[in-house]
């Protein structure tokens, strides 16, 4: 999901060992559903295992905003242009609420900042495809904001008090964000021959990259098991995947659209519509660097961030001559 | 650019709090980073007020919080438990009265 490279925990404890009684009664906490708040001890893994995953989390919503922004000025409508601005700007919200739940955990956010803009830290591979069309902004937020709903709303029982907040303010916003593309998708589907088959060419290019966004098989998912026990995570990849598909098949079916998978056949007998095999090789290389997009949205990063050094150097100056000011004043009055 | 970031002067930290319009108190709800209560103020407003959540806003640097230790829970709030006698249902009033 938003937060895919975690797919691999970190070692649990760095080769420390950790004080078994505080482990036992960190783990009784969890299992009764208590929620770990930042001053509670935890075990290093958890801790960094969670730093990583709200990092990354938080980073996804950021870079997210740039396939969206792409269209904010070409929206079709006023009505349109409102509607994803309002959706950029969640995004950014979404990421602040994000970093601030991760600060929490001991890194401040300008360390994680560099992490995403030197690249060591990652983000979601589905914001490294482009929108070429006014119809992917509607698959956007059909499809990878529908997905994104799937993985997060379990996140809202997340063991770790600051996320599980962060996440419930985030899923009551999401739901806008999933509603807008779909109506996107609607107006296409009834509209021209030309915007159906824009809306088509969409989900064609949405559709795998998508289902890709839960992360890899639970066959090849190693590390769950402590994220799982941890209560950090509550379904598989696969678990959650299935989900999203049995959910979004019949959505796209309304629209009169088809799914570009030959093997998308609906098994009766579990009630579950199966895809064909994801192309994994596509995922970790997009993963890796090598999407279409990834050095254009780091690029951009990059740019947007050394623009505005000024602006936050500039903030402080004023800040720190207005204290000045402030001490001098209380000074002379004594 | 890596140099640059990690000389940058970190921006101070403010607790966020909310007042909501059903009259409750404020209520923390996160937290910004601004170089001054101005602009921390006008950023809380941003990114936690976008829905008409609000009707009013704190902003505190986080600095100035003090905070329990949570290896004092048990010293600071389990004495409670233990004084039912605090709690209007520790008392019985006779059925004939009614409602007390």
């Amino acid at each position: 999901m938003y937060t895919q490279g975690l797919n691999s925990t970190e070692a649990a404890t760095g080769g420390r060992s950790e004080d078994p009684a505080r482990l036992l009664r960190f783990q009784a906490k969890v299992d009764s559903e208590d929620k770990i708040e930042p001053n509670d001890w935890m075990p290093e893994g958890y801790r960094r295992t969670l730093l990583r995953q709200i990092s990354q989390h938080a980073h996804s919503e950021v870079i997210g905003m740039q396939p969206e922004g792409n269209w904010i000025t070409r929206a079709p409508s006023l009505r349109r242009k409102a509607g994803l601005l309002a959706k950029v700007q969640d995004e950014a919200g979404h990421g602040l609420y994000l970093y601030a739940a991760a600060e929490t955990l001991g890194m401040a956010r300008e360390e994680m900042v560099d992490q995403l803009l030197t690249g060591k830290a990652k983000y979601s591979s589905i914001f490294n495809y482009p929108t070429l069309s006014w119809a992917d902004i509607g698959a956007i937020g059909w499809l990878v904001d529908g997905a994104a709903i799937m993985n997060q709303i379990p996140l809202c029982r997340c063991s770790f008090g600051p996320y599980a907040r962060a996440m419930i303010r985030i899923c009551k916003e999401e739901s806008f964000h999933q509603r807008q593309g779909y109506e996107i998708m609607v107006t296409l589907c009834n509209g021209t021959a030309a915007q159906k088959n824009m809306a088509q060419d969409a989900l064609n290019r949405f559709w795998w990259p998508v289902l890709m966004m839960f992360g890899p098989s639970d066959k090849e998912s190693l590390h769950s098991a402590d994220t799982m026990k941890w209560k950090i995570k509550r379904f598989s990849n696969d678990d959650l995947r299935q989900k999203f598909i049995d959910a979004t098949v019949p959505q796209g079916h309304y629209l009169g659209l088809t799914f570009p998978d030959p093997d998308l056949t609906f098994d009766a007998a579990s009630g579950h519509w199966r895809t064909g095999e994801i192309d994994w090789s596509e995922f970790k290389r997009v993963l890796a660097g090598e999407g279409p997009c990834n050095r254009q949205r780091i690029g951009r990063a990059r740019g947007g961030h050394a623009d505005g050094a000024w602006v936050r150097a500039a903030a402080l100056a004023y800040a720190e001559k207005r204290a000045r000011a402030q001490r001098a004043t209380a000074h002379a009055a004594e | 650019m890596r140099a640059e970031a990690m000389t940058e002067t970190p921006m101070p930290l403010w607790e966020v709090f909310i007042r909501n319009r059903s009259g409750m108190p404020h209520k923390h709800c996160g937290s910004v980073h601004a170089a001054d209560a101005t602009m921390a103020l006008q950023a809380a407003r941003d990114v936690y007020t976008r829905r008409g959540e609000s009707v009013s806003i704190w902003v505190i640097p986080s600095h100035a919080i003090t905070a329990s230790d949570p290896g004092d829970k048990d010293l600071l709030f389990e004495p409670t438990a233990s004084k039912p006698y605090r709690h209007p249902t520790f008392y019985t009033v006779p059925d004939e009265v009614g409602h007390m």
